[in-house]
């Protein structure tokens, strides 16, 4: 009985620890460094088609082709993404989340990473400051 | 007469089931992954969560005082989370004018520990071996090995069974562009008291392009990497050192098609008396997306 009960706490813990996968925590864990890098191919459309190549490529597998999500993987059409700099989705390309399912992409190199996050901009224009601030703010 | 239509007939069907194979294969859906090209050495990369890759990687030699060999290994390699892969190998090898004979498996466990992307990261490598003496696949080399071994008939190398643990530290830095890394092997025998066992593969490779290309390509540079590849043994407890046994250098090239087929090859040169001239290994792999989907009710 006490082992069911063990069990059961067990995997309400885990159901709770992948619910906050979700919640964009990850964005208060990016150094302040990366939070400011700047894309070196911002707004180049070019490089949006490249990016979107290699989404395609390497992350249309979970996310979907359309970036629209795929079962408990995210949308990465979201107002969270719009909100996020380019340095913090950089960051979190190239670090994943390893215990929420987000591999760490560090082995695709800089240029390549940078290329995805045009593309994700174009996906999701960015918002004035203000709106920023909100959109991290609101409960999703 | 009768034994060469025979073969005919055996080499159609082979070839028939070969385009079945691929027919398959071609049917999913799957996209290339960003492993470096090495056969031997491992870097940080781990599987995708959920994604299965099958892959078929094959050696051959011709030494020169043994008969000349082909060793095909079948790998299925599953990412069960971020941090952790699982991967099990089915090998054999056939050797002319002797025979064709099943080496063994082998199950190995990948667990990345750190939860971020360092300059170096660590990879905890565990694999159970379960194989014979006959076992000419060089996915690593361990204590005193010697290529004069290859001489020996299957027959008797088969009768000689390794049930053995093996540990690696996997080291791995991405740099510009370029992955660097460097496994430290051991290994110990569990059914034959011998002495723990050790041995090395260090490597460097590069992308032929850092930047992805703008139109969606096949032959695109981005989508090949060249590197090298260093790996040997390094005695064991009671004799530790680079000489008494077998070290290679390898130049290695990969192809990593959009379709999700990732194609290999390394000439690998023999660099002292104890290793063979050199072994041509080649090899096949395709990734499939989210095997793990097929078992889930909502795809």
């Amino acid at each position: 009985m006490k082992g069911r009960i063990l069990t059961v706490a067990a995997l309400i813990a885990a159901s709770a620890f992948c619910f906050a996968a979700a919640d964009g925590s990850w964005l208060k864990k990016v150094p302040q460094a990366d939070r400011e890098r700047v894309n070196p191919f911002a707004g180049q459309p070019g490089a949006a088609a490249a990016g979107e190549n290699l989404f395609r490529n390497n992350c249309a597998k979970c996310h979907g082709a359309e970036a629209q999500g795929k079962g408990s993987r995210p949308s990465l059409r979201s107002e969270r993404l719009a909100a996020a700099t380019d340095g913090e989705i950089a960051w979190i390309i190239k670090n994943g989340q390893m215990y929420k399912s987000m591999p760490s992409w560090g082995g695709l190199p800089e240029p390549q990473r940078w290329q995805i996050v045009t593309y994700l901009r174009s996906l999701n224009p960015p918002v004035r400051p203000e709106e920023r601030v909100a959109a991290q703010e609101a409960p999703k | 007469m009768y034994e060469r239509l025979r073969n005919c007939m055996a080499f159609r069907h082979r070839r028939a089931a070969a385009l079945v194979v691929l027919c398959l294969f071609a049917a999913f859906q799957a996209k290339a992954q960003q492993e470096p090209p090495y056969f031997v050495t491992y870097s940080s990369v781990m599987e995708e969560p959920g994604n299965l890759e099958i892959e078929n990687q094959n050696l051959t030699a011709a030494p020169k005082e043994a008969q000349t060999f082909f060793a095909p290994t079948v790998e299925f390699e599953y990412g069960a989370t971020a941090w952790w892969t699982t991967e099990v190998y089915v090998q054999g090898q056939a050797t002319q004018s002797d025979s064709s004979v099943f080496t063994g498996f082998r199950w190995e466990n990948r667990f990345r520990p750190l939860p971020r992307d360092y300059w170096i990261n660590p990879v905890i490598y565990i694999e159970y071996e379960d194989v014979n003496g006959a076992d000419k696949s060089y996915l690593e080399i361990t204590g005193n090995s010697s290529a004069a071994d290859l001489a020996i008939p299957n027959a008797v190398l088969r009768q000689y069974i390794v049930r053995s643990f093996e540990g690696k530290l996997i080291l791995s830095s991405n740099v510009r562009g370029w992955n660097f890394s460097e496994n430290f092997i051991t290994e110990k025998e569990l059914n034959h008291p011998m002495p723990w066992e050790f041995g090395y593969a260090v490597a460097a490779s590069r992308p032929l392009s850092l930047r992805g290309s703008e139109r969606a390509c096949t032959f695109c540079r981005q989508n090949f990497s060249a590197g090298a590849e260093l790996f040997g043994g390094l005695g064991t407890r009671y004799g530790f050192g680079l000489s008494h046994t077998e070290q290679y250098a390898a130049p290695t090239l990969a192809f990593n098609t959009p379709g999700g087929f990732t194609y290999r090859f390394s000439p690998e040169f023999g660099l002292n008396d104890n290793s063979a001239t050199v072994l041509w290994r080649f090899g096949m792999s395709y990734e499939v997306s989210q095997f793990r989907d097929w078992f889930r009710r909502s795809r």
